[in-house]
């Protein structure tokens, strides 16, 4: 059954990136001109018009910095989008965004020395797409996989609940649902599937929100302007611009896994 | 042959029913776990897997050590192993069929097992783990079967069972080796990302292997007509000692690595493995069982002449067996989730049902073990 979905999901992508394509010569064409105001590479105009946002390598700049103390909108907004359970306890926890202690983020790159306005930080963390993912890797049946256009993705009905992905990210991005996850979320919103127990899922860059041509739910839901989504490879793209302006650092790099979440303080 | 597991004495019959009724009792607990989900187990989201997993990597092991028993005999012509390499066989077979439960009643979805065969991805060692247990499986029925249908017969075995018996040397190498792999290959957690992770897995099952086997052999000597034979246990309580010694040694060298260095991604799952961080222990108390029970069962296997007396080395035995136990059983898996990426501590206890289908999993290759070890003692003593 699989193969039959993910084929007809291809087709369905060839089929619309034939129906974007003059959009996307804009896109091509905005790019070369810099200074045009964007979101995502695009143009203001082709945002939210029903037609896919695309890119060759969706990215992630996450600047840590403005996120205030105990706000958690992005993680609310992403959660309710995504039907993500919750179960009130540690031990059953699914959850596709967290917030934690920039000392514990990135260990290797804070000292204790550092200003406490920088060590307390509360710093979101997400699946970071890598671009040589481990999950994809160790998973016996290909129910975790990357796309071309780099987002790391899981077929919820492939999965059978293994949790060698889980093991594999060095980074804790994955939750298995050890619980049937309906009975525990808040409101159950009919546009994105539930998952079953026994699954693993983890964030997907909204990618169902990327096909309707609408960026994010955790970037359009932060009011600081906290995190930007764009193309990698388009130079004009606003997550270009600002990894050209501002050092930025990216979780345990040094493992050779290529993430695609990238932090300004 | 199989009808001559049907009939025995009345202990056989309890341990027969008190196997059942442990199998039972567990897949009872199977059961609610497949309909409460795995949240009935103590693993959580940093730790992932528990005691499930960790069986099956002990078991991989116990499975890997017939080679012990079969490469003397057939490539070094170690006449007094020709009475028992069977019961090496015989043993892996069950712990095989052990570590394949293990992993199923370890899936968050059991109903899409087959997802593993009908989506084969190469690139994962678990296909391969299993690719070559199944393989490992097949090789040691069809040998052990084969074999003693020969033996009952009075004639030699056929020739085609030769190679296969070759190619089970080398093929439980590759079992225990890719089962080091599913850890030893993951960025990130420092504590499984050694190269040693192979030969360690190797070395501490040429000990806990070869040590229940030399159990079995004083059961089966206690209880029925058959002797393994003076000659055949000693060289098995020596391989114990070189392997326990090999396994101690691999342990001290990662030990090394760790501390000398102190890189704290290396170091922190080594000082919670053996003293516990924030006050979280208990893994390190068990691992000083762990370590004191691997030294005193080293001296005793060491000195001739305590390894000679029986009752003496199946002390030995069971000390070795615990310790690796509860080294590979409890401790391997669980730390290398310990710390978290997120360097968090969270501990993992096992909860009741979760034990429950331990045990019924375990009970199960108990099972397997003394109806086919029944089979051979009945052919072999009737001749």
């Amino acid at each position: 059954m699989a193969p039959t979905r993910r084929k007809f999901l291809q087709i369905a992508g060839i089929a619309a990136a034939g129906l974007v394509f003059p959009p996307l010569a804009k896109v091509l064409d905005s790019a070369q001109r810099p200074g045009t105001p964007t979101t995502a590479g695009l143009p203001p105009s082709v945002a939210n018009t029903g037609s896919p946002l695309m890119a060759k390598r969706w990215a992630m700049v996450a600047i840590a910095g403005k996120c205030p103390s105990g706000c958690k909108d992005c993680i609310d907004a992403c959660h309710r989008t995504h039907n993500v359970p919750d179960f009130g306890n540690k031990k059953d926890d699914v959850h596709w965004i967290g917030a934690e202690k920039m000392t514990h983020v990135f260990p290797a790159e804070t000292h204790p020395r550092m200003p406490e306005s920088i060590r307390d930080l509360s710093v979101p963390v997400f699946c970071n797409h890598c671009e040589n993912p481990p999950c994809v890797r160790v998973c016996p049946t290909q129910a975790t996989f990357k796309r071309a256009d780099g987002i790391v993705m899981m077929d919820y009905h492939r999965c059978i609940g293994c949790r060698f992905c889980m093991a594999a990210c060095p980074y804790g991005s994955r939750s298995m649902n050890y619980r049937d996850p309906r009975p525990f979320i808040p409101k159950t919103d009919p546009a994105f599937p539930t998952r079953t127990k026994g699954v693993v899922e983890k964030c997907n860059f909204c990618e169902e929100r990327l096909a309707q041509g609408i960026l994010p739910a955790c970037v359009t839901a932060c009011k600081e302007k906290a995190l930007v989504f764009g193309d990698l490879d388009n130079p004009g793209s606003d997550v270009r611009r600002l990894l050209n302006e501002k050092y930025s650092l990216r979780r345990r790099a040094d493992l050779g896994t290529g993430p695609q979440i990238y932090y300004i303080l | 042959m199989l009808e001559k597991a049907l009939k025995g004495s009345r202990g056989y019959g309890i341990w027969v029913a008190l196997l059942l009724l442990l199998t039972g009792i567990g897949f009872f607990f199977y059961l609610r776990q497949l309909d409460y989900g795995l949240g009935i187990t103590g693993m959580s989201r940093d730790v992932s897997w528990g005691l499930y997993i960790a069986q099956f990597t002990f078991l991989v092991g116990i499975a890997a050590s017939a080679v012990m028993l079969v490469l003397p005999y057939y490539l070094h012509d170690h006449k007094a192993f020709g009475k028992i390499t069977i019961l090496g066989e015989f043993l892996a077979v069950s712990a095989v069929i052990m570590c394949l439960t293990f992993v199923l009643v370890d899936l968050g979805r059991l109903d899409r097992a087959m997802n593993m065969i009908l989506h084969p991805s190469p690139k994962s060692i678990l296909f391969w783990d299993m690719v070559v247990l199944n393989g490992y499986l097949l090789i040691n029925i069809v040998t052990g079967w084969t074999v003693l249908e020969s033996d009952k017969q009075g004639v030699p075995p056929p020739t085609w069972v030769k190679p296969l018996i070759y190619i089970s040397i080398p093929w439980a190498i590759s079992i225990h080796t890719v089962t080091a792999f599913i850890y030893s290959g993951l960025p990130g957690r420092g504590f499984w990302l050694t190269a040693i992770m192979a030969p360690r897995f190797l070395a501490s099952a040429f000990a806990s292997g070869p040590a229940l086997l030399i159990l079995f052999c004083l059961i089966l000597k206690r209880f029925t007509r058959f002797d393994a034979g003076e000659k055949a246990i000693q060289t098995l309580a020596k391989i114990v000692a070189y392997a326990l010694a090999t396994s101690i040694f691999f342990v001290l060298v990662e030990l090394f690595t760790a501390f000398y260095s102190q890189i704290p991604s290396h170091m922190n799952h080594l000082t919670y493995l053996f003293r516990g961080l924030e006050g979280h222990n208990m893994i390190a108390n068990w691992m000083g069982v762990s370590a004191v029970t691997a030294v005193i069962a080293l001296v005793l296997l060491i000195i001739p002449r305590t390894r000679t007396r029986e009752p003496i080395l199946a002390l030995a035995c069971c000390l070795v067996f615990l310790s690796l136990w509860i080294e590979k059983g409890l401790g391997l898996v669980i730390t290398g989730f310990i710390p978290s990426p997120l360097e968090t501590i969270t501990d993992y206890i096992p909860t009741g049902p979760e034990i429950a289908i331990t045990i019924g999993v375990w009970a199960l290759g108990l099972l397997i073990v003394t109806v086919l070890y029944k089979i051979f003692v009945a052919v072999r003593t009737e001749k």
